[in-house]
Order: structure tokens, then C-alpha cells, then sequence
């Protein structure tokens, strides 16, 4: 089959101007004199608002019904590798390509009064870790994709270790030093699959397209292959086990640096798996399906329960980052649409609303300097603005209907539940514990009498704060009330992959459908019907894949 | 009119979202302008719908695709039919009173506006939970309607005892939500949608064990929302919350949303023998075990609280029996009247400086008579007794168990009347009666309360008086009540003829196959001999009066007559059985000990777990990479790494010292060294080859 490497509707390389925009604001910043800290704020923030608004016609100009990369830049770039610089976009990676600039808009302005020491830097640090991050989203030639992987490393490494708090140095290093330790599993697979495309085809290329397309791995290096792409992707997701640096970081971490880290980070972990992992291994996808569920199970119900324990609430918000992204997980590998676009979903909701938690908890930090849940208590009385973008938030964490979280929630869990009902009845209690552990922090922190006079004075939200959590806000209800456009993006997209990694599903699903549709006709004359067990009663081996 | 309908909760909404942006700020003690209003306006047009419908209009209204993904199809839509009719009636009608209610009652409190824009939510979520076509937009105000109820129990946030109520609301009805979530997946597994109608027409597909146990699951989702065993321990607590709220939320509306739900799925409860014998057998349990625990109580409003545990109980065994008309019909009889005594208790509370005891009370009639009157109305229908609502619901409720044969269940929710009735006139007596037990500093500010609050009282009285006539029977033998909803409780709803008639046989042949049909045929054969011929209804009807009054003695000679010395008596002969019900069988404590303390216990096991074990291994790696660089350092490195490049260097500074002797500087010294060179050079090549 001819690889089809996609279009550009623009007719000019918009991917790399969003890419690297604030790469060239950071360098602009590189000439400003550090004293002035009010314009180096504010340029950054401009830079970043102005990268979010320019990655907005993406969403009107993409094109829903093709499955096909879009705005695609292609050439050669290292020739004697066969690298090539290649971006394009689909329905997945659009979405998070635009949350990433939503985010770091959002980031960037949360920071303006909580950085006070070496301003300049911390900004640069800001815009590079954006391009790495993009760049990430939008790479599709995996020599590059590496780079931008790696790339991005090290200015998060500097947000924590510079910025940070009191163990930052551990935190970021523990950061640094486990993320690479994956990653270099993932470069291993990379160079082996480069040789092997080189073996089947003749080609040296690094190329995303044509190794999908061109290349069957045979199943027994699928096998390590895929090993090695996940343990890459589950330090990043973070998966169960692998998920104990994530509460250091994020604690450690400045709140922005919290808000990425929760935000877009971790979302490449699950892109990952998304891009790479189930197409170009669906063979060994397949087969480890029962292995991923029942870590992100345990990543489910046992994060939920870690958050229950703590004291810290930015380390309560980083155990539920670990049970919500073991559901995303969950959902990915049921393989079926439901199951892959509630995940996709999920993670978008997980990155605006987790994102909101942490800024909830910078703004607290802000005042009173400590993240200390004993330390607060009836804060709602002092002031109730907070209180109520604080409720918002949560309410949209434990998703409740109406607001963004439920919609990624009940998605996944009937993606799951059509998988193997099993499965989402594990699932169900983290959203039981998933109302414990928020309800119990809002209790303890807004709820009750002021205990700790320190409490009295805190101002309420200021202007500045309004107007980073009024967009959070304003997303929350939108993707509740009306998600329908987030998965019109992704339909065609999640289809093909669906088709891809389990070509199965399509075909079961018609041969239910005319079952269904004949029982529905022919109620009488069915003889399957008539007297013994209804003809939707799936047998064991047709479990799997329900009926529609 | 049934195209507006959607109309109907975007008025709540509406308030909701001008009070929830500007009542903080601006519009404080005025906020009543905008909610009250919302819901007159919900209220007409309630009205109009159910009169359309009364008129045979029902529809669906179609608003927008909300989740479209992969096989799920999910609209906003909303489904005016009979059934939801019926509770768009009973929803605004008390929303409305109650609102009016809360002007008075609210009136000094701080929290004025935050107040009616959480009670304006709550009819928004309410409205959607009756008004919405599928599983999934009921789940949707199922959810919306806890998240109000938690906000409102815990309006008093500052008190530790209403925030914990709030929060073990929340979290006892999640549990019941993750039931009804299960459910809901399992009927879209099957059948692949969650519209109500589909489901209904296609429910003669599922098999047996299937629609058993998605029927199950729904149910707990329903135990939770309804308070019934095991998950019904949050209700009483509730009461936590203001006194509107609870006569609004867990009295009249949010708590009968289970009994909506199951009757709204009567078609599948049918398919489901089984399930209807566990509906039937919980709610009368649950009737029962909290009518005992209401006589033993002496907070006014947690008998109240009980008894409507208790009452739900009722409505969940109608519903299982088979009767689900009468237990949508005991839902709105109760509604008034339990809304009624709540206001009016209320009232109580105003007038006694929010003191509940009822053993510091007494003789109030002395000082509200509009009060103790309209209390009084409404404890005799729930004590069941003619011509007032309750009556007529509970009977047709007990009637049915009865004549389906479930002999025991109809003798203890008789008995459970019998209690019902003693609870009920215990407190009509403690407190509104008797001798005067009221403290000084509290009886001088005793007073009736203001007209916008006893005018609500009022009307909800005169329904609590006359909502029962819709019981009576027509000329089929049937009542009122139960002709109106019988298009949606007994068979299905079709648009036309054609899809009607193909749904009927559907229904038959799939009943036939799964032997439900037999059951129901036997069952209502039995039912209708039984009626006619061997056991007239009348006669059930006076053992039930007849329980009622004795409960309604034994309370007067006990709390009026002074007969026996109540306090006495329990302590010298019934002592631990008032102990076992003052403290509610020690649920909630035992709940806490098994459940609650174990997962606390198991989140500290997981962390420290986290923290020790699996930290400790990625710590532990690093320690040993450490250590071996450590190791490295001062060990292998100084003696054989570092040694080699040491020893090289050893050697040339050696090799150095020797040679420095040559190096002279003197030209005889290195022609003589040539000289020698060349020498031995030369004679090493004469012996290599020569020799």
C-alpha cells in the first residue's frame, strides 16, 4: 500500500511557526536585560497567548472527515540517515497540540507573582519546554520525535531543580535520571526498527508513515519491541509501578511547572502509546492487554487510595493524577472507539482539570506558604470566591455530570465495560474513592471553622487569578455540555487506529448489528429467540466485542 | 404545550445562574426575587404540560446530541409522558411552596442568595432527572440532584456535624451511582442504547440472568438515592441541612427519584421476577427497621427523617409487588404530606430557637395553632388514616401485596402502619400537647411564624387532606390514579398503531419465553379472584385503619394520658430494645468499624507502602548505583583502573630517571653512546644472520 503522508490546507509550515515561536521568543529574551522582569513577564506571556491563538485556525481548518495526517511539512534533513523533518497533525495529536497551548498560556500567567528570583531564566525555560513539547505532538518522523522527547527533559529538570522546593534537587533529578532511563529503552527499539525497515525495505528512513505502512514486525520482536516502548511511556504516563516520581515532581515543581507536568507531560506518555505503541505493535498489544489492565486497575483504585492518606495537597493531586491516567489507560486498551476516543478525551479533562487543581493550590500557596491540609479549614468564609472556582474544579475532577470529567469518564467506562465488564466494575471504585479523597480535601480546607489564625486576612482571588481560571472554568462546562466538536475531531481518527490495532472489532460489530436487527424484526420466528437464551447473550468468545 | 417543556427547567436555570454570578455581590437579600419567580414560572407551565397530557398528548422534545461516540448515542432529550407528568407536578408544586417557604425561613441568614441559587439548582437537576428520555440524562440529574443535596446539607459548613453529613451523602449515594452506572452498561451492552424507549421495546431481547441483573444494578443505584437497606444510613443525617431543604430534598423530591426510577423501568422490572421480589422484600425491611427506630428517637426531625425512610420503604414494595402506580402514588401523597411536616416542623424549630428536642417541648398549640394544625393534617395521613392522602396510597399499597400473595411482607408493613402511626402522634403529642417543657429563656420568645411561611403550610396542607381522592376507583374498579399512569406503567407507548400493536406481541412472546407471563397471568388472576370473591378489599382496609388508630391510642395514652410512664416502663422492661433503637441498631458504627476505618487503614497501608516498597525499590536502585560508584571510587579506581594509568605514568617517570643520566648534554658522550649503539647493532645482525 502507498503511504499517504497527508496534506496542508494552509500551504505554509503553520506547525513549525507554532513549534517554534516560542522557541524565538525565548531567544529574544536571551538579549533582554534581566532587571526588566515586568516586560520579560509579560513578553512571555504574549508569546504564549499569541502561540495559543495562532494554533485556533488548526481547529477550524482541520479537516474531519480523513484519518490522513494534515498540515504536514516534509523534507529530508540529515541525508545520510535518512532522517527527515516531518510534521503533521491528526485528530489526536491536534487536540493535545491545543492544549499544550492552552496550558502553557495559562502556565506562564499563574507564574507572574509566584517567581521571584532569576525571572529571565524561568521564562526561557517556559517557552523552550513549549516547543518541546509541541514539537512532541507533532512529529511524525521518529529521529525527530526523539530529539523533542529528550529535549524537553531538560527544561522541566531546570523548573524543578531552579524553582522548586525544598527536596527540588532529588525531585528533579529523580525526574530526570528515571524519565531517560526509559527513554533510552525507546532509542534502543527505535535503531533496531530503523535496521529492520532497512532490512525489509531497502530504505534508511525514520519515517512514522512508512513504517506503519510498510513494515510488518514479526511477532516475536513486536514482542520486546513494544516492552520497550512502554517502559518509556508508562514512567511517563505514569503507570503503576513506575509512578513514584511523579509525587516528588510534582510537589517539588513551582505550580506552573505542576500545571505541565500534570497537564501535557503526562500525556505523552498515553500519546505515546496511542502514536506508536498499538499500530506499529498491535500484535503484542493485543496480547498484553490482560498485563496493562491490571496495572492501571491497581494504578486506578490504588492511587485513589494513596490520595485518601496524604497530608500535602499537591501530593493528593499527584496520587489522583496516577488513578485517573490508570483509567485512560484502561480505556486506551479496550481497542474499541468508545474505549480510545473517552481516553483521548480523558486525557484532555485530566489535563484542564488537574491543571485547575494545581493552580487552586498555587493560589493558596501563594498567601499562606504552606501546602498543608491541616493547616487550613473554614476557608470558605474568608474567601468565597476561591471556594467557589476551587468546588468547580473538584466537581469536574470526580466527574460529575454536566461538567467535562463525566463525559471522559462514562466514555472510558463504557469502552471498558464493552471490553470485559469486569474490568470497569474495578474501575467504577476509583470513582467512588475518586469522591472520597476530593470531597474529604474540600471538607478539611474550606469547610468548618477557621482553626489557624493565620487564616483571617488571605485576600480573595485577584484579577490576574480570575482571568487564568475563567477559561479552565469556561472549558469545563463547554466539553460537559456540549462535547460533541472534541469527538467529531477524533471519530475518523480513533476508527482508523481501531481498524489498525484491532481490525476484528468492524467486523463483529456488523455481524451483532445484523443479529440485532433480525431479532428486532422477527421476534416470533427467531428460533435462536423463541424459547431458550435471548440471542444477545454473548458467548465467551464473542465477550469481548458487544454487540452495538 | 408538550414542545415547551423543555421550557420547565431552564427557568430554575435561569435563577441559578443570575443568582450564582451576581448573588454574592449584588443581589444578597433579594435573591428570592429571581428564584421564586423561576419557579412560579416552571410551575404554570407544569401545569399546562400536565393538563396537555391529560388531555392524551405526550411526546418527546428534542434538544441536542450531547455524547456521540463510537456506539454510544446519547441526546438531550426530554420525555413528557404520564409517568413524568405526574412529577413535574409534584416536583414544582412542593419546589415552588417550599421556595416561597424559605423566604421566611432563610430570611436572617448570611447566606441568603447562596442559598436560593443551590435550591435553584436543585430543581434544574431534578427536572432533568424526571424530565430526561434516557438512563443516561436521568444519571445525569440523579448525580446533579446528590451534588445539590451535599451542598445544602452542608449550607451550614461551618458546623463539623453538617459538613460530614454532606460529604456522607455524597459518598453513600456514589456508591449507590456506581450500582446504577453498571446498570446503565449493561442495558446498553445489550441492547446498545440507553433511551428509554428503546430499551423498552427491545427489553424482551435480554435474557433472563441479564435483565435480573441490570435490574439489580439499578437497584442499588436506587437504594442509594432512596435511602433504603443497606445505603439508606446518609438520610438521617442529612438533616444536618436547613429545614426547607430537607422538607424539599430528602422528604418530598430527591429521595423518591429510586421510586421513579424503578417504576419508570417497570418494563424491565416485569421481565425480572426476581429482582421484584428483592425490591418488594428491601423496601418493607427497610420499612419496618426504620419505623422502629423512629419511635425511639427524640429529635424531631430525625423521627421525621425515619419515617421517610420508612415511607420509601412503602413506595419500593409497591413498586415490587407489581404495584408501581400505587407506589408513584403513595411518591406524591407522601410528598405533600411529608413536605408538610417538615415545613411545619420547621416552624417548630423558628419559633424554638432551632431547638429539636421534643423532650423540651409541649402545648406548642398554645402558640402556633396554624402549626400544630396543619402538623396534626399531616400526621394523620401518614398515620394512614381516612379520608387524608396517606391513606389512600398505603392501602392500595398493602392491598397489593396482599392479594400477590406475599402474605408476611403485607403483615409486617401493616405492623410497620401500626408503628407508623404510634411515631407519628408520639410526637404530635410531645410537642404540640401537654404539659408545657419549654425552658424559660426560650418561651418568651415563642410565636407563630410569619404569613409567607404558614401560607405554604397552609396550601400543603389542603393537599395533604385531598391528593388521596385521586384513589378512588372508577367505574372499571380501578383508581384514578393508577387509569391515568396505566399507559406507562402496564404497556407500552407507541406512536402509532402499528408500532403499538407489534410491541404487544413483542411483549407477549418474549414474557412467554422468559415464563414472566405466567407468573404476571397467575398473579393477576389470583389478584382479581382474591379481590372479588374470597377476601373483599374492605377487609384489609380496616385492618389497616384499625393499626392505625391503635398506634394513635397507644401513643395518647402513653405521651397524653399519662397511663403508664413511658420512661419508666422502657427503662424497667424494654430497656436494651430502646437502647438497640435510640441508637439505631449501631449501624452507622458498625458501617464505620467494617468499612469506612478499614479503608482509611488500607489508604495509609497503600502509602506507606508507596513510600517504603516501591519508592524504596527506585530509591534502592539508585543507592546501588550509588554505592557501586562509591565503591568504584575508592576502591577499583585508585588500585587497578586508576592504578594502571598511574603505574604507566610510574614507569616513564622511572624510564625518566635512568635516562635523564644520559642525557648529558655532552656531544663526545653521544657520539660514544652512537658508537655503542651501532656496535651492538651490528652485532646483533652478524649472530641473527650470519651465524
Amino acid at each position: 500500500m502507498q503511504p499517504n503522508f497527508g496534506t496542508n490546507v494552509f500551504g505554509f509550515p503553520i506547525l513549525s511557526l507554532i513549534t517554534y515561536l516560542p522557541l524565538a521568543g525565548a531567544l529574544f529574551l536571551l538579549f533582554v536585560n534581566k532587571e526588566k522582569v515586568k516586560f520579560i513577564k509579560y513578553f512571555a506571556f504574549a508569546v504564549a497567548l499569541v502561540d495559543f491563538f495562532i494554533s485556533i485556525p488548526l481547529w477550524f481548518a482541520f479537516d474531519r472527515t480523513t484519518w490522513h495526517f494534515q498540515f504536514v511539512e516534509r523534507f529530508s534533513w540529515i541525508k545520510a540517515l535518512g532522517v527527515e523533518y516531518y510534521f503533521g497533525v491528526d485528530g489526536i495529536s491536534l487536540l493535545l497540540l491545543l492544549l499544550t497551548t492552552f496550558l502553557t498560556a495559562i502556565a506562564v500567567l499563574s507564574s507572574f507573582n509566584y517567581i521571584q528570583e532569576r525571572d529571565k531564566e524561568y521564562y526561557i525555560a517556559m517557552l523552550v519546554l513549549e516547543t518541546g513539547m509541541l514539537g512532541v505532538f507533532a512529529s511524525l518522523d521518529l529521529f525527530l520525535f526523539y530529539v523533542f522527547w529528550e529535549v524537553m527533559l531538560v527544561p522541566m529538570y531546570f523548573l524543578i531543580g531552579i524553582w522548586g522546593y525544598e527536596r527540588r534537587l532529588y525531585a528533579a533529578i529523580k525526574f530526570f535520571l528515571y524519565t531517560l532511563f526509559g527513554s533510552l529503552f525507546m532509542l534502543i527499539a527505535i535503531i533496531s526498527m530503523y535496521f529492520l525497515y532497512h532490512h525489509t525495505t531497502g530504505e534508511w528512513s525514520f519515517n512514522y508513515v512508512k513504517w506503519v505502512y510498510n513494515m510488518h514486525i514479526p511477532g516475536g520482536l513486536q514482542f520486546w519491541l513494544f516492552l520497550a516502548f512502554f517502559l518509556s511511556f508508562a514512567i511517563k504516563v505514569p503507570l503503576f509501578p513506575f509512578h513514584t516520581w511523579l509525587p516528588d515532581a510534582h510537589v517539588e515543581a513551582p505550580t506552573a511547572g505542576s500545571v505541565i507536568l500534570a497537564g501535557v507531560l503526562l500525556k505523552m506518555g498515553t500519546y505515546g502509546f496511542v502514536r506508536f505503541s498499538l499500530p506499529l505493535f498491535s500484535e503484542a498489544t493485543r496480547y498484553f492487554i490482560p498485563f496493562i489492565a491490571l496495572l492501571s486497575i491497581i494504578a486506578i483504585i490504588y492511587g485513589a487510595l494513596c490520595a485518601l492518606a496524604q497530608e500535602d495537597m499537591k501530593k493528593l493531586v499527584a496520587y489522583s493524577s496516577v488513578s485517573h491516567m490508570g483509567l485512560v489507560m484502561l480505556a486506551m486498551f479496550a481497542l474499541n472507539p468508545m474505549g480510545l476516543q473517552g481516553s483521548i478525551l480523558q486525557m484532555i479533562n485530566h489535563g484542564v482539570s488537574t491543571g485547575a487543581l494545581f493552580l487552586i493550590v498555587g493560589i493558596i500557596y501563594e498567601r499562606r506558604h504552606t501546602r498543608l491540609i491541616r493547616e487550613f479549614g473554614g476557608l470558605s468564609k474568608v474567601v468565597p470566591v476561591f471556594a467557589t472556582f476551587f468546588m468547580i474544579t473538584m466537581l469536574s475532577s470526580i466527574g460529575l455530570p454536566g461538567l467535562n470529567g463525566f463525559i471522559g469518564e462514562f466514555t472510558c467506562l463504557a469502552g471498558v465495560f464493552k471490553y470485559n465488564w469486569r474490568y470497569a466494575a474495578f474501575a467504577v471504585t476509583g470513582v467512588i474513592l475518586g469522591a472520597g479523597y476530593m470531597l474529604w480535601l474540600y471538607q478539611r480546607t474550606m469547610f468548618g471553622r477557621i482553626t489557624n489564625e493565620k487564616n483571617i486576612g488571605i485576600a480573595d482571588m485577584n484579577l490576574r487569578e480570575w482571568i487564568y481560571m475563567t477559561p479552565l472554568v469556561i472549558s469545563f462546562i463547554w466539553i460537559g455540555i456540549y462535547p460533541k466538536p472534541i469527538f467529531n475531531i477524533m471519530k475518523v481518527t480513533v476508527d482508523h487506529l481501531v481498524e489498525q490495532v484491532n481490525p476484528d472489532y468492524f467486523k463483529q460489530k456488523a455481524q451483532h448489528e445484523a443479529k440485532l436487527k433480525k431479532a428486532l424484526f422477527y421476534p416470533a420466528k427467531s428460533p435462536d429467540f423463541a424459547g431458550g437464551p435471548s440471542p444477545l447473550k454473548m458467548s465467551e468468545g464473542e465477550k469481548s466485542h458487544g454487540l452495538d | 404545550m408538550v414542545k415547551y417543556a423543555w421550557l420547565i427547567p431552564v427557568f430554575p436555570l435561569v435563577g441559578f445562574i443570575i443568582n450564582g454570578l451576581f448573588g454574592l455581590k449584588y443581589i444578597k437579600k433579594k435573591a428570592h426575587l429571581i428564584a421564586v419567580p423561576a419557579l412560579g414560572l416552571s410551575w404554570l407551565f407544569s401545569i399546562l404540560v400536565f393538563l396537555d397530557v391529560l388531555h392524551g398528548h405526550t411526546g418527546t422534545v428534542e434538544l441536542f446530541d450531547w455524547i456521540v461516540s463510537g456506539n454510544i448515542h446519547i441526546k438531550v432529550a426530554f420525555l413528557v409522558d404520564q409517568l413524568s407528568a405526574v412529577m413535574l407536578m409534584v416536583v414544582t408544586t412542593l419546589s415552588f411552596w417550599i421556595h416561597v417557604y424559605s423566604i421566611g425561613y432563610m430570611g436572617h441568614d448570611p447566606g441568603y442568595a447562596r442559598f436560593f441559587t443551590y435550591l435553584n439548582l436543585f430543581v434544574f437537576f431534578m427536572l432533568i432527572l424526571v424530565l430526561g428520555s434516557s438512563y443516561a440524562l436521568m444519571f445525569v440529574g440523579w448525580e446533579g440532584v446528590g451534588l445539590c443535596s451535599y451542598l445544602l446539607i452542608g449550607y451550614w459548613y461551618e458546623r463539623d456535624s453538617a459538613a460530614n453529613a454532606g460529604k456522607k451523602a455524597f459518598i453513600t449515594n456514589r456508591i449507590g451511582d456506581a450500582g446504577f452506572i453498571m446498570g446503565m452498561f449493561t442495558l446498553w451492552y445489550y441492547l446498545g442504547s440507553l433511551d428509554y424507549k428503546v430499551i423498552f421495546e427491545r427489553a424482551h431481547m435480554l435474557s433472563p440472568e441479564v435483565v435480573t441483573i441490570a435490574t439489580l444494578l439499578l437497584f442499588v443505584g436506587a437504594t442509594g438515592k432512596s435511602a433504603q437497606i443497606p445505603l439508606y444510613v446518609w438520610l438521617p443525617d442529612a438533616m444536618e441541612g436547613p429545614t426547607p431543604v430537607s422538607a424539599l430534598i430528602h422528604a418530598a423530591t430527591m429521595v423518591t427519584a429510586g421510586v421513579y426510577m424503578v417504576a419508570r423501568s417497570n418494563v424491565l422490572y416485569n421481565l425480572a421476577p426476581f429482582s421484584m421480589e428483592v425490591v418488594a422484600v428491601v423496601g418493607c425491611l427497610t420499612a419496618f427497621m426504620a419505623a422502629t427506630i423512629g419511635t425511639a428517637q427524640y429529635d424531631l426531625k430525625r423521627v421525621l427523617a425515619y419515617s421517610t425512610v420508612s415511607q420509601l420503604g412503602y413506595m419500593f414494595l409497591g413498586c415490587g409487588v407489581g404495584a408501581y402506580a400505587a407506589g408513584i402514588f403513595h411518591l406524591m401523597t407522601h410528598a405533600f404530606f411529608k413536605g408538610l411536616l417538615f415545613l411545619a416542623a420547621g416552624s417548630v424549630m423558628h419559633a424554638m430557637m432551632d431547638v429539636l428536642d421534643m423532650r423540651i417541648m409541649g402545648n406548642l398549640k398554645k402558640f402556633m395553632p396554624i402549626t400544630a394544625g396543619t402538623f396534626t393534617i399531616a400526621a394523620l395521613a401518614l398515620a394512614g388514616i381516612p379520608p387524608f392522602a396517606g391513606f389512600w396510597s398505603k392501602d392500595e399499597i398493602l392491598a397489593h401485596t396482599f392479594y400477590t400473595g406475599h402474605y408476611f411482607l403485607w403483615f409486617l408493613g401493616t405492623f410497620t402502619a401500626f408503628l407508623t402511626a404510634y411515631y407519628t402522634f408520639r410526637a404530635v403529642f410531645m410537642t404540640f400537647t401537654g404539659r408545657e417543657r419549654i425552658p424559660h429563656e426560650i418561651s418568651h420568645h415563642l410565636h407563630e411564624s410569619p404569613k409567607v411561611m404558614t401560607i405554604p403550610l397552609i396550601f400543603l396542607a389542603i393537599g395533604a387532606a385531598t391528593v388521596g381522592f385521586f384513589g378512588l376507583k372508577n367505574a372499571e374498579h380501578k383508581p384514578y390514579f393508577g387509569a391515568f399512569l396505566a399507559p406507562v406503567i402496564q404497556e407500552h407507548k407507541a406512536e402509532t398503531p402499528e408500532a403499538y400493536r407489534e410491541a404487544q406481541t413483542v411483549v407477549e412472546g418474549a414474557a412467554a419465553a422468559h415464563g414472566a407471563q405466567e407468573a404476571m397471568g397467575a398473579r393477576e388472576g389470583a389478584e382479581g379472584a382474591a379481590r372479588g370473591e374470597e377476601f373483599p378489599e374492605i377487609v384489609l382496609v380496616v385492618i389497616s385503619v384499625v393499626a392505625g388508630l391503635l398506634g394513635i391510642t397507644l401513643a395518647y395514652l402513653t405521651f397524653l394520658k399519662k397511663a403508664f410512664d413511658p420512661v419508666i416502663l422502657l427503662k424497667r422492661y424494654t430497656w436494651p430494645l430502646h437502647r438497640l433503637l435510640y441508637h439505631k441498631y449501631w449501624v452507622d458504627e458498625i458501617y464505620g468499624a467494617l468499612i469506612i476505618w478499614r479503608v482509611v487503614d488500607l489508604s495509609y497501608g497503600s502509602w506507606k507502602f508507596d513510600q517504603w516498597i516501591i519508592d524504596g525499590i527506585v530509591n534502592g536502585a539508585s543507592w546501588v548505583t550509588k554505592t557501586f560508584a562509591w565503591v568504584t571510587r575508592v576502591a577499583t579506581e585508585p588500585f587497578v583502573v586508576d592504578g594502571a594509568v598511574n603505574g604507566a605514568a610510574e614507569l616513564v617517570r622511572t624510564g625518566y630517571r635512568v635516562f635523564r643520566r644520559i642525557q648529558t648534554g655532552l656531544v663526545e658522550n653521544y657520539m660514544l653512546y652512537m658508537v655503542l649503539g651501532l656496535f651492538l647493532m651490528v652485532t646483533v645482525y652478524i649472530f641473527v644472520n650470519i651465524l
